[in-house]
């Protein structure tokens, strides 16, 4: 576990009668985009709370960049950016005045302009730095608390629904930049309920459900082929009797064929005679894998 | 941090706004009696009021005196009681947390920040007290002597130095407040409950302080002591009381943040 970032071992909270996280052992790698996924009320936010030593856990250990929260939370703090269930500013001051006052918590003075300037502008707050937080939007705040995650050029970030609040091209600034981040070395730790978001920029992925991790996988591995292919023709019937039983699934036109092999596949049906609109290995989407590994969602939030 | 927390105080309005509602009571008095020439008899109404129609100078005293009981218990239990649960509302604690900055800490900048507070707030009312007075109330004797509460002369000196021990002497019988609304602020996320609780304690001290059954409490009680700063002006001062009353509030600031700290240190922060 030398390279991992966040490592947990038997991570527990109890609250009263009610376990909200109940003995999970994460592990994410230096140079993860990892997507911890849950519904609401899964322990998601709990476990944050966790490793960031807001919250004591009722048992078990969190290691952050190699040293134990919440003991050496001096140490590892610094190298962090947090943005925990949504942004928070002082809505009298101004953007910028924000920034300053977090950014005196722990920093020389010296090059704090310069800091700030250079935050805002990454999150495209450049012009509305200077106007007050109580006339931004919803999307202006969550700007605004992830330029305050950013002012310490951190090693780990851990975002809380980063995208909330954000319109599409918000969304994909947002994405444009924590990428770029991490390309340039930084591990993100991204919690989140949108599957799309994290099929799109996670590596890594950990599913939560009512308090225990159920899956902790390399995205590419959860989403490999399933050893099935995809076969859209107008020629169902010809298709059927030609591929003699391998036919699994038939919906209309989308046939799902059992064999990996598009490329034999689809010689076989021109031969045939079969004309063919698509073809591909059929790979499962996240929300497949989530939804097989969880249980019933109208439980989900009995267990807080 | 310190500085930060005292920035963040300084550059509320609602500093400022309470502040200036601090003076609106004792300014108005001053009007009254400029206007009107009726001052309560000696030994009736707020302490000093008497004596200010013949001596301005009193005024920073009366106005102390006016707002001791209740407007500044009131400005005191606010401020003090949205220390930690006004950030905690906001959703500020938790990044304070994460900057990080250690929990004792954050403790301790609050309580420098409202021990700040009261003395500005306290200060302030005692400078508009003395200027409203020298505007408009008596010029005092020609002499410059001042008569103090036994009926003795104090000299401008002597007025001064005891005019500056009441400040202090205020602001501490008020850290008792602070601290109980700094703990209560540590308990909940509603800056106004941690205030009114805060309040309530007063209310139950002062009425306590009325009912003869109470009498062998009444030595204890936060508000028991309030307003002996009046025996700064007796000749000898009177130290007994002044002396309790600062030990009595130190007994509770010191009983309060311990509580404080010992419950904001171990708890789970959720908000």
């Amino acid at each position: 576990m030398s390279d991992a970032v966040i490592a947990t071992r038997g991570l527990t909270k109890r609250y009263g009668p009610v376990l909200a996280v109940d003995g999970i052992d994460l592990v994410v790698r230096s140079g993860d985009v990892y997507g911890f996924l849950g519904a609401n009320g899964s322990g998601k936010t709990t476990t944050v709370r966790m490793l960031l030593g807001l919250v004591l856990a009722t048992s078990g250990e969190a290691e952050v960049l190699g040293a134990r929260m919440p003991r050496s939370a001096k140490r590892v703090l610094p190298q962090v950016g947090t943005l925990v269930e949504g942004p928070a500013a002082y809505p009298h001051l101004s953007g910028r005045a924000n920034l300053e006052l977090f950014d005196a918590l722990g920093s020389a003075r010296r090059g704090r302009r310069a800091r700030v300037d250079d935050v805002l502008e990454r999150v495209g707050l450049g012009v509305a730095g200077d106007r007050r937080v109580r006339g931004y939007s919803l999307g202006m705040r969550q700007r605004l608390g992830l330029a305050a995650a950013l002012l310490r050029a951190p090693r780990l970030l851990v975002l809380d629904e980063p995208t909330n609040g954000l319109d599409p091209q918000g969304i994909r600034e947002m994405r444009d930049l924590l990428l770029g981040l991490n390309h340039e070395g930084t591990t993100i730790f991204l919690s989140s309920h949108l599957l799309a978001e994290v099929e799109q920029m996670c590596t890594r992925v950990g599913v939560l459900d009512r308090g225990r991790l159920v899956v902790q996988e390399q995205l590419a591995s959860l989403r490999a082929p399933t050893g099935r292919t995809v076969v859209v023709t107008p020629d169902g019937d010809r298709a059927s009797g030609l591929l003699d039983g391998r036919v699994e699934v038939r919906e209309g036109e989308r046939l799902v064929v059992r064999g990996g092999d598009p490329a034999e596949l689809n010689r076989l049906l021109v031969d045939g005679g079969v004309r063919v609109r698509e073809l591909a290995s059929e790979r499962r989407g996240l929300e497949q894998v989530v939804l097989e590994a969880t249980t019933d969602p109208h439980h989900v939030g009995a267990s807080r | 941090m310190i500085r930060v927390e005292l920035v963040k105080m300084l550059r509320r309005p609602r500093t400022w706004i309470t502040i200036l509602l601090l003076n609106a009571l004792p300014t108005l008095v001053a009007v009254l009696l400029a206007v009107t020439d009726i001052g309560p008899q000696p030994g009736e109404g707020p302490a000093f009021l008497s004596a200010v129609l013949t001596d301005g100078k009193l005024f920073p005293l009366a106005a102390l005196a006016i707002v001791l009981p209740l407007f500044m218990p009131v400005a005191v239990a606010v401020v003090a009681g949205d220390a930690v649960a006004g950030e905690a509302s906001g959703g500020t604690l938790r990044y304070l947390l994460t900057r990080p900055v250690g929990r004792t800490r954050l403790l301790v900048a609050k309580l420098v920040s409202v021990i700040v507070f009261v003395l500005l707030a306290v200060v302030v009312v005692a400078a508009v007290g003395y200027v409203v007075g020298r505007l408009l109330l008596g010029g005092g004797d020609a002499t410059g002597l001042v008569t103090g509460v036994s009926g003795n002369s104090l000299t401008s000196t002597q007025l001064v130095e005891r005019t500056l021990m009441s400040i202090v002497y205020v602001t501490l019988s008020m850290l008792g407040v602070a601290a109980m609304a700094l703990m209560l602020s540590t308990m909940t996320d509603s800056a106004v409950g941690a205030a009114l609780g805060a309040l309530a304690f007063l209310v139950a001290s002062t009425l306590l302080l009325t009912l003869d059954a109470a009498a062998a409490l009444q030595p204890y009680l936060p508000t028991r002591y309030w307003l002996s700063f009046v025996d700064l002006f007796r000749d000898p001062i009177l130290w007994r009381d002044i002396d309790r009353g600062v030990l009595l509030q130190g007994v509770y600031v010191l009983v309060f943040l311990g509580v404080a700290w010992a419950n904001f240190t171990t708890k789970d922060i959720t908000s």
